[in-house]
């Protein structure tokens, strides 16, 4: 878990129909931490009887203490975060946000930059950006949206050669192939957006023989909601109910039971649980395990995974 | 001779994977001495990894230069020694696009400097393949002087830049492509141990 600190939101500014841009300084103009680009902050929205914790990429510059930016995109058929985000927040709001986390850092080895953002994923690269410029590195990005509704960063990005829009609806695909060919030697990627971006973007880049250590990548991920079930803590015998928008963390921590988190996304480790006992199915939505680690069913990601079956009893 | 494999020591010591063909992908081959052994054993395996291969060879001795000359490269080049290579090396991995395979084989020395470069260059570890064939001589920079003496095959042996007589680490330097070699008697003056071969 990581310290939190009571912001006040100083300004909502909606980007396209679906995506707003909410502003946080501290409600005395202190000083916030400064952070890097890639990282997140988790926000905490008291929704009802639920407390959910969302993680959002800062959008602003990495150096400017004044204040943190995020942009947040409406998902109607998500548990209710965006919504909330959307509906309930104004000027004037206080939220508790966590200090900055940073999974999806620049590589200072690398000697130049390739980003590519599918829709929303924009968001960590307009942090990127900033520091890109400070440091003067050679980079490209590419972004790609299906329509410019969707394309919220385009209203964020400096106009500049060296960043691409690729608008699907105006026939402009992004050409992966393109992309990953006779880039210099040092050049590492970066990609941030929808699942089927990331495979595709790690897919071609071992076609092209790009090493794994030359490639990033960020899911857009947040717990997806799916059938209520029931876990079993081995220590006490307790039974804890997940409801169909709640993660099984989300329900963990509104039972009480002590559990490590930092991303909420299912990628950072922290909240790796073991699993005593499963009789029936885990769900594992995160990109933690490994592909045998997730076979055993001996481990579970309780910020992003769901189960199916009779009986699933965790080792706490 | 396959590859080397080092008895188990700490971290910092590299152990070498050993070649995999990586198909026709354009790539830069380096080897030096016995490292020969190891191309022809990767060619043998998959003949179109020289379709689009720069070779390099340092034979340091070696009678391997016909036989790899043979193989039909893209391009193949025999050079005295690494420092007259260096040229040629640079220039290849300068012009690199991500993609290109980067195999080195033979001495932990050359092995050591090339892919200290390739890091400089960005290149992530994972890109370099490498596996050790022939004298197990270590490239030992000494920590006091900073100087690197290479193919040390004794424990201790003696700086040939500044003189100390070094105790042989296991502690290397990826960034610089050396093992870190420390004065052994320099709390007891004159006590020095007996001198060993190193093994692997």
């Amino acid at each position: 878990m990581s310290k939190q600190m009571t912001l006040e939101v100083t300004e909502v500014e909606p980007l396209t129909a679906l995506v707003t841009r909410f502003r946080f300084e501290h409600p005395e103009k202190a000083p916030l931490p400064i952070f890097s680009g890639g990282a997140h902050v988790v926000v905490e929205m008291p929704d009802g009887e639920m407390l959910r914790c969302n993680a959002y990429s800062l959008i602003s510059d990495p150096n400017d203490a004044s204040g943190y930016e995020i942009a947040v995109r409406r998902e109607d058929a998500g548990r209710g975060g965006s919504r909330y985000m959307h509906s309930e927040v104004t000027p004037g709001s206080k939220m508790r946000i966590s200090v900055p986390t940073n999974l999806f850092a620049l590589d200072p080895r690398a000697r130049k930059h390739v980003l590519i953002a599918g829709g929303i994923g924009i968001t960590p690269f307009l942090s990127h950006l900033h520091q890109l410029d400070l440091l003067q590195q050679p980079f490209e990005l590419h972004y790609a949206a299906r329509s410019r509704d969707e394309a919220a960063g385009l209203k964020l990005l400096p106009k500049s050669a060296r960043i691409h829009a690729h608008i699907s609806e105006e026939g402009n695909r992004m050409d992966l192939g393109e992309i990953l060919t006779g880039q210099p030697i040092g050049t590492h990627v970066y990609v941030c957006g929808p699942e089927g971006l990331i495979s595709a973007v790690l897919d071609a880049a071992a076609r092209h023989g790009w090493p794994k250590g030359a490639l990033h990548f960020e899911a857009f991920a947040s717990p997806p909601p799916g059938k209520p079930f029931t876990v079993t803590l081995a220590k006490s015998g307790r039974m804890i109910e997940v409801s169909a928008s709640q993660s099984l963390l989300e329900a963990l921590e509104a039972a009480e039971v002590e559990i490590d988190w930092s991303c909420r996304g299912g990628a950072c480790g922290r909240c790796e649980t073991k699993v005593a006992a499963c009789d029936g199915q885990i769900e594992h939505n995160d990109h933690w395990l490994s592909r045998d680690e997730r076979a055993e069913q001996k481990k579970i990601m309780p910020c992003m995974s769901r189960f199916t079956g009779d009986a699933l009893v965790l080792d706490l | 001779m396959p590859n080397t494999s080092f008895s188990p020591s700490i971290e910092s010591r590299p152990t070498y994977a050993g070649l995999v063909p990586q198909g026709a992908a354009p790539s830069i081959m380096i080897a030096d001495a016995e490292g020969a052994e190891a191309i022809l054993d990767l060619v043998d395996r998959d003949a179109a990894v020289l379709d689009q291969a720069h070779l390099i060879y340092i034979p340091k001795g070696a009678q391997f230069g016909s036989k790899l000359a043979e193989l039909g490269a893209k391009g193949y080049h025999e050079e005295a020694s690494l420092d007259a290579a260096m040229t040629l090396i640079n220039r290849l991995l300068g012009a690199a696009h991500m993609g290109t395979q980067l195999y080195l084989a033979g001495s932990e020395g050359m092995m050591g400097r090339i892919s200290a470069l390739a890091l400089s260059l960005g290149l992530p570890l994972d890109a370099i393949q490498m596996e050790h064939r022939g004298s197990i001589g270590r490239p030992m920079q000494c920590v006091h002087c900073k100087g690197v003496t290479q193919d040390v095959t004794t424990d201790p042996f003696t700086c040939s830049h500044c003189g100390l007589t070094l105790f042989v680490r296991d502690h290397f330097s990826r960034r610089l492509g050396v093992f870190q070699a420390v004065c052994v008697d320099a709390e007891t003056p004159g006590v020095i141990p007996e001198t060993q071969e190193i093994t692997a």
